[in-house]
C-alpha cells in the first residue's frame, strides 16, 4: 500500500508526514476517551469515582461493577441485572435480523429478476417506507399488536423490527441483485431451476458481501432500538429500555461504575458483529460469472 | 413439416411488433443461422424458441411438438449464452452437470456424461476449478459442455464468439464447425458476424427490421441475394451497387455505366429476361471478387468484359489486393491478386465477371429474377 501513495497520493515531506500523523494520533486519542472512562471507571470502586479523578487509573480493581450490572443491579423495581434483558435482545435480534434479511434478498430477487408490471412503483413505495419517523407508526402498529395478540411480547417485537427493516433490506438486495447478470438466471431456467432454486443455488451464494452489509445495519438498528422496545416491549423488554432503568433509577445511590459496566455490556454485541462480520464486506465473490 | 418449425411467429411488445411472421423449417442436423444487425429481431426469435421470451403469435414446435407455453426446461433444448453466464459459485463441472441435476439424472450417469463431453471439448482437467480461474476460450468451452451434457434436441447459440478476440474467435469458429460434423446436432445459431454465418451454415437467415430478408444456403445468399439488403450486408467488403440504364446491343441486354473520365461503357448482362427492361434504370451488383485482373479472372467464365478505368486507390492487404476505382460516380473495389501490379492514377484494365453480376430493381430494392 506505501508503495503505491508514493507516486499516486501527493508527495509529502518527511515533517507534514510527522504531523499529519501527529494529528492523526490526536483525534484517535480523542474519539478513544469515552472509552477509556467507562472502561477505567467500570473497574473502580464507587468511591474513587464520588471521591477522585474520573480519569486516574483505579487504585483497587475490582470486577464487583460488572457483577452487579450483570446480575444484581436493581432494573426498575426487580433486582435481576441486566441478563434477563439481555436475553430478550438476543431473543429478538436474532430473528429479526435473520428474517428481514432472508425476506429482503427474496423482494431484492423478485423485484430484479422476475420484474412484473408495477415493480417499480411497489419498490418504490417500499423505499418510502425508510423514512418514515418510527414516532408517526407507533399508534398504528400498538393496535396491530394488540389485535395480533403480540403486544408486549419478544415475537412482537421482532414483528415491529421485521417490518420496519424491509425497506433498507430490499433496497440493499434489489441494488445488488441489479448488477447480476440476468443471463444466469436464464441459463438456470432453461438447466430446469425452479424459482426457489435459483435464488438458492445461484443468488444467495454470491450474496455474501451484500448479506454482511445488511445484517451489520440491522443488528446495530435493532440492537440499539430503545423507542420500540420501551413502547412494545411490556414485560420482555430489551437492554436498551433496561440499561435506561439502571442509569435513570432516581432512587438510592448512583452506582456510576455499575452504569459504567452496563452501558460497555449493552454495546459488546454490536462491536462484536462489526469486528467478524466487517471482514467479509469487501470480498469480490462475483468475480468470473462473466467476461468481465 | 421440420425438425424445428417456426410457423408465422410473430412477437409485439404492446402495439409495437417487432418481428413478423416469421416462417423457418428446420431438418434434424442442420445449422442455421439467424444473422442480422443489432435490432432485427434475431436474439428475440431465439428467446422465443428457448421460451425465454413469449410467442405473441404463430406456433413454434420442436420435433413435431408445439412448446409454446412450455417451460424452458422442458423444451429439451440447450442454449450457450454471449456472456457464457456460468454459474460462479460452482467449478466446472457442477456448472456441466447443474442441468442434468435438476432433471433428476442420477449421479453415476451424470459423472458419465460430464466425462465424456469434457473429453470431448479437452476440458477434463478444467473440472474442480471455478469459472474465475479460467480463460475467455476455456469458459466458452464450459458453456459449450454444458449444453452438450444435457444431448438436447436443439442447440442455441447466443452470440458466443463475440466476446473472444479476433485469434481465438477464429479457432473457436473452427471447433465449433469440426463439432457439428461429428455430433449432427441440430443447432440455431444468432451472430451479426456475415463470415461466421457463411462459414458455419448450412442454412442462413438473413434478418432486418423483424423481417426474414432471404433464407437459403450460404452459396444462395451470396450469389444471388434477394434485395439490396441482403447483398450488401453480406460479404466484405460489401457488394459494389452502381445505378445504370439497360440497353440492347445486338439483341443482349447491357448495362450503360460511365467511367472516371465521362465515357460510357457497356457492361453485357447474362441474363436475357432483362430485355424487359430495356431503357429503364437498375442498380448493378458486382462482388469484388468479381472484377480482377485479367490475368486472374475466372476461366471458367463465359462473360470476362474489360473495362479499362482509372484506378484511384490500391490497398494491399497481403492476401489480396484492393483496388478502387470509381464508376457512375460511386467508387468501386476490386478484390486483386496480392501480386497484380496496379499503380494509382494508372488506366488499368479491370475484367469484370459479368456472370456474377446482379441488378436490382431501384423502386422496390428486389433482385430482378433471372
Amino acid at each position: 500500500m506505501a508503495a503505491v501513495t508514493q507516486d499516486t497520493a501527493i508527495s509529502t515531506g518527511r515533517i507534514t508526514r510527522v504531523f499529519l500523523y501527529l494529528v492523526l494520533l490526536l483525534f484517535a486519542l480523542f474519539y478513544l476517551l469515552p472509552l477509556y472512562v467507562m472502561g477505567v471507571n467500570s473497574v473502580k470502586p464507587l468511591a474513587e469515582i464520588t471521591g477522585g479523578n474520573m480519569m486516574a487509573l483505579p487504585q483497587v480493581w475490582t470486577l464487583d461493577p460488572w457483577r452487579s450490572a450483570w446480575s444484581t443491579a436493581q432494573i426498575g423495581i426487580e433486582p435481576t441485572g441486566l441478563k434477563p434483558y439481555f436475553l430478550n435482545s438476543i431473543l429478538m435480534v436474532v430473528p429479526a435480523v435473520a428474517i428481514s434479511t432472508i425476506v429482503g434478498a427474496l423482494n431484492g430477487y423478485v423485484l430484479t429478476k422476475w420484474r412484473f408490471r408495477g415493480d417499480t412503483w411497489v419498490f418504490g413505495l417500499m423505499l418510502f417506507s425508510c423514512f418514515i419517523p418510527f414516532q408517526i407508526v407507533l399508534i398504528p402498529m400498538a393496535v396491530v399488536l394488540g389485535k395480533l395478540g403480540l403486544a408486549g411480547s419478544v415475537p412482537g417485537l421482532v414483528l415491529v423490527h421485521v417490518v420496519y427493516g424491509l425497506g433498507f433490506t430490499t433496497l440493499y438486495f434489489r441494488n445488488y441483485y441489479a448488477a447480476f447478470p440476468t443471463e444466469l438466471v436464464r441459463a438456470a431456467q432453461i438447466d430446469g431451476a425452479g424459482f426457489f432454486r435459483i435464488f438458492w443455488r445461484i443468488l444467495l451464494p454470491v450474496s455474501g458481501p451484500i448479506a454482511v452489509v445488511s445484517v451489520i445495519w440491522q443488528f446495530t438498528n435493532i440492537w440499539n432500538d430503545f423507542l420500540f422496545g420501551a413502547s412494545f416491549g411490556g414485560t420482555s423488554q430489551p437492554m436498551t429500555v433496561a440499561l435506561n432503568n439502571l442509569v435513570q433509577s432516581s432512587t438510592g445511590v448512583k452506582e456510576y461504575n455499575v452504569h459504567f459496566a452496563g452501558a460497555i455490556l449493552a454495546a459488546i454485541p454490536t462491536l462484536f458483529v462489526y469486528i467478524v462480520a466487517g471482514r467479509y464486506f469487501v470480498r469480490g465473490l462475483m468475480a468470473g460469472s462473466v467476461k468481465g | 413439416m421440420g425438425f424445428l418449425d417456426i410457423s408465422n411467429v410473430t412477437k409485439s411488445y404492446g402495439a409495437v411488433e417487432v418481428l413478423h411472421r416469421v416462417d423457418i423449417a428446420v431438418d434434424e442436423g442442420e445449422f442455421l443461422v439467424l444473422v442480422g444487425p443489432s435490432g432485427c429481431g434475431k436474439s428475440t426469435l431465439l428467446n422465443m424458441i428457448a421460451g425465454l421470451e413469449a410467442i405473441s403469435g404463430g406456433d413454434i414446435s420442436i420435433k413435431g411438438r408445439v412448446v409454446n407455453g412450455v417451460h424452458p426446461s422442458k423444451r429439451n433444448i440447450a442454449m450457450v449464452f454471449q456472456s457464457y453466464a456460468l454459474y460462479p459459485n460452482m467449478t466446472v463441472g457442477q456448472n456441466m452437470t447443474f442441468g442434468l441435476e435438476m432433471h433428476g439424472v442420477p449421479k453415476p450417469e451424470r459423472e458419465r456424461a460430464l466425462a465424456d463431453v469434457s473429453k470431448l471439448l479437452q476440458i477434463d482437467h478444467l473440472l474442480d476449478r471455478k469459472p474465475g480461474q479460467l480463460s475467455g476460450g476455456q469458459r466458452q468451452r464450459v458453456a459449450m459442455g454444458r449444453a452438450l451434457v444435457r444431448k438436447p434436441d436443439v442447440f442455441l447459440f447466443d452470440e458466443p464468439l463475440s466476446n473472444l478476440d479476433a485469434k481465438l474467435r477464429v479457432d473457436m469458429r473452427t471447433e465449433i464447425k469440426k463439432l457439428h460434423q461429428k455430433l449432427r446436432t441440430t443447432i440455431v445459431y444468432v451472430t451479426h458476424d456475415q463470415i461466421e454465418a457463411m462459414t458455419l451454415s448450412t442454412r442462413i437467415a438473413v434478418m432486418n427490421k423483424g423481417h426474414i430478408q432471404q433464407l437459403g444456403t450460404p452459396k444462395e445468399i451470396y450469389d444471388t441475394p434477394a434485395n439490396l439488403f441482403v447483398a450488401t450486408f453480406m460479404g466484405s467488403p460489401a457488394m459494389n451497387i452502381v445505378p445504370a440504364r439497360v440497353v440492347l446491343r445486338a439483341g443482349v441486354p447491357h448495362a450503360r455505366v460511365t467511367d472516371a473520365d465521362g465515357a460510357e461503357t457497356f457492361l453485357p448482362f447474362s441474363q436475357p429476361n432483362l430485355t424487359a427492361w430495356e431503357g429503364r434504370e437498375i442498380l448493378l451488383g458486382i462482388r469484388p471478387e468479381a472484377i480482377t485482373d485479367p490475368e486472374g479472372a475466372d476461366r471458367a467464365s463465359e462473360n470476362i468484359v474489360a473495362l479499362p478505368n482509372r484506378v484511384t486507390v490500391t490497398e494491399p492487404a497481403g492476401s489480396d489486393t484492393f483496388v478502387t476505382m470509381t464508376l457512375s460516380g460511386r467508387d468501386i473495389v476490386a478484390r486483386m491478386r496480392a501480386d497484380a501490379s496496379v499503380a494509382e492514377g494508372q488506366v488499368f484494365d479491370f475484367a469484370v465477371n459479368m456472370e456474377k453480376a446482379v441488378a436490382f430493381d431501384p423502386a422496390t430494392e428486389e433482385r430482378i429474377a433471372r
